[in-house]
């Protein structure tokens, strides 16, 4: 071993190294992802900071206080909370039973090339801009809800407090129904391709116990993928929360909790976005990023959430094995 | 096992697989109508005017959103020079040289951003941007969009990046060149189509977004040179348009949800395009 080439040491080895390039692509892409981690992080800072004010003074309170006063620096964030929940738990009910059958239709159903025709062109409705659904919204949604559907709802199911009370076409139920249309793609692109990691096995086991087409799925595949499924449905919710376009263009924007579904209300989301640039005062902007910081966090557990259920899935199926 | 009970079985299953049918059918019906709506309604008040006219002022009728247009085209290019690097660069990171631990850290990071609620985004670039120099600013829109194209860039770099074969990186490696040459010369080519294409995909996703320009772009009726000024573009003029009183500018909101609809499709198709195309040689 006598002929070793002393090894470089400090500055010298590292400049050399340095030469061959490798260490500085190395280190400009670190850099880059660092950033990312130093952007999200500066995020949830300035939130956190700049909603100090806010939290200082109304503490623990703020959620469920249920004035939204600006003209005497009173701020509660129950009515849009409670919108948030609302609009998006409407949205839900309507759109997992529509998103689930669609997903079961495109992996169990069709051929493969009309599912994946389809599932293109679902693709690209996820790709219209809010602001779009918004606008479809205000001129076709809101006055067949005034005029068709509204009426409708309440001659059947008039005597529920969630169906009575003045319609005016916007409210809850609308953009809720606004939101379900937008969540839909979500669900079935996830649900579909959880769905398709079902091993074959599985449906040709069932079929062969002499289960009907229908009771396979049902009965064995949905089971099987449960979890991704359910985590489809976190990924739709997380969306239909943080929304913002759609609602605000047809909720109707006032600060109230009802038990009508037809009533008008606000969503976290729209309130900053109608407020935000008109908020005079300290507070008042506070409040208002203090309302942005529980959105974000909503956001942050739901979308944990989801990703948690979908690794599960895609891992071994929600059967142990 | 009885005989109505295998009857009902049988039914059970064809009225629970129609209705699956129906419910995609009605799903995919529902882009037609949109498109549809905005064709026809957009299609009727889009005129050449819309495409070179500033907007007129209140009470006038005609005029068009000349100044959105460049608006929003300026915010892309923002957005682009500033988030495209940043999220082509961390794919690589992730795809190539990523460590265990910190890879994990950065993905999870990346799809927390990639959930954070855009108007929220909006609120972080006000604070970022607008506070210090306290106007609105074609630049604090660009760092807006710009924040939501990076984690979309990400994910599909690094993606692509993963279905390029071992193998290439051997034997690009075999021959002699470094790890970075290898990178850059062999393996980037090979991804380029996918990378692009999720470029292309990050694009069309912010040009639609209007909840991060409220407070951070604005808005603005007359033409904006430079970078410093509020800036209009096409979706919050569509917003602002669309609850106005104003029969007129109610058509004019729909010729502009036209040209924005058309633009994102059309460059969703362009990416899968290139992707299949990329795919395919």
């Amino acid at each position: 071993m006598g002929h070793q080439v002393p090894p470089k040491s400090g500055l010298r080895a590292f400049l050399d190294r340095l030469k061959g390039g490798d260490e500085v692509a190395h280190l400009i892409t670190l850099t880059a992802a660092a950033g990312i981690l130093l952007i999200t992080s500066l995020l949830v800072l300035e939130l956190w900071q700049t909603s100090a004010l806010s939290r200082h003074k109304f503490g623990w309170t703020f959620f469920w206080t249920k004035v939204w006063d600006a003209n005497f620096d009173n701020f509660g964030a129950a009515p849009f909370i409670y919108g948030t929940l609302v609009t998006s738990a409407i949205a839900l009910i309507i759109a997992v039973p529509l998103g689930l059958a669609s997903a079961i239709f495109l992996s169990e159903l069709a051929p493969k090339r009309l599912s994946d025709v389809v599932s293109f062109l679902i693709d690209l409705l996820a790709a219209v801009p809010s602001v779009i659904y918004g606008l479809l919204g205000i001129f076709i949604v809101v006055p067949l809800m005034r005029t068709t559907l509204g009426p409708a709802l309440k001659r059947v199911l008039g005597f529920t407090p969630l169906f009575s009370g003045p319609n005016y076409g916007v409210g809850f139920l609308t953009a809720g129904i606004v939101l379900a249309i937008m969540v839909v793609p979500f669900i079935i692109s996830v649900s579909r391709e959880v769905l398709m990691t079902v091993p074959r096995e599985q449906r040709e086991a069932a079929l062969a116990l002499g289960a009907t087409r229908w009771e396979s799925t049902w009965k064995v595949v949905v089971p099987w993928a449960r979890s991704g499924i359910m985590g489809s449905v976190f990924l739709a919710l997380a969306r239909a929360l943080g929304e913002t376009m759609a609602v605000t263009m047809v909720i109707g924007n006032d600060p109230k909790i009802s038990a009508s579904l037809f009533a008008p209300g606000y969503t976290i989301a729209s309130v900053i976005a109608n407020e935000f640039t008109e908020a005079t005062g300290d507070l008042y902007l506070s409040a208002l990023i203090e309302l942005g910081l529980v959105l974000f966090l909503m956001t942050f557990i739901l979308n944990g959430m989801a990703r948690l259920l979908i690794v599960a899935t895609e891992r071994g199926g929600g059967h142990p094995a | 096992m009885s005989e109505p009970r295998i009857i009902w079985r049988k039914t059970v299953n064809s009225v629970m697989l129609t209705l699956t049918g129906v419910a995609a059918f009605g799903v995919v019906c529902v882009l037609f109508l949109i498109l549809g709506y905005l064709i026809w309604n957009g299609g009727a008040s889009l005129n050449w005017n819309f495409f070179t006219q500033l907007p007129k002022p209140v009470g006038e009728t005609g005029g068009g959103m000349a100044n959105a247009i460049v608006g929003s085209l300026k915010l892309l290019l923002l957005a682009a020079l500033m988030g495209l690097p940043i999220g082509l660069l961390a794919g690589v990171y992730l795809a190539e040289f990523g460590g265990k631990t910190f890879s994990f850290v950065i993905r999870y990071t990346t799809d927390l951003l990639n959930g954070v609620p855009s108007i929220v985004i909006g609120i972080f670039a006000y604070a970022l941007v607008v506070l210090p120099v306290k106007h609105f600013s074609a630049l604090a829109g660009g760092v807006a969009l710009g924040i939501m194209v990076i984690p979309i860039t990400v994910r599909s770099t690094e993606e692509f990046l993963r279905a390029v074969p071992g193998t290439l990186r051997e034997g690009a490696m075999a021959l002699g060149a470094s790890k970075w040459k290898t990178i850059a010369t062999v393996v980037l080519p090979a991804a380029s189509g996918g990378i692009l294409t999720g470029m292309l995909l990050a694009l069309a996703r912010v040009a639609g977004e209007t909840a991060p320009l409220l407070f951070t772009a604005f808005g603005n009726r007359y033409w904006a040179p430079g970078w410093g000024q509020p800036i209009a573009s096409l979706p919050v003029m569509i917003y602002t348009y669309a609850i106005s009183p104003y029969d007129d500018w109610h058509r004019q909101a729909w010729a502009a949800g036209l040209v924005l609809l058309m633009l994102v499709l059309l460059s969703n198709l362009g990416a899968r395009f290139i992707l299949a195309r990329s795919k395919a040689v």
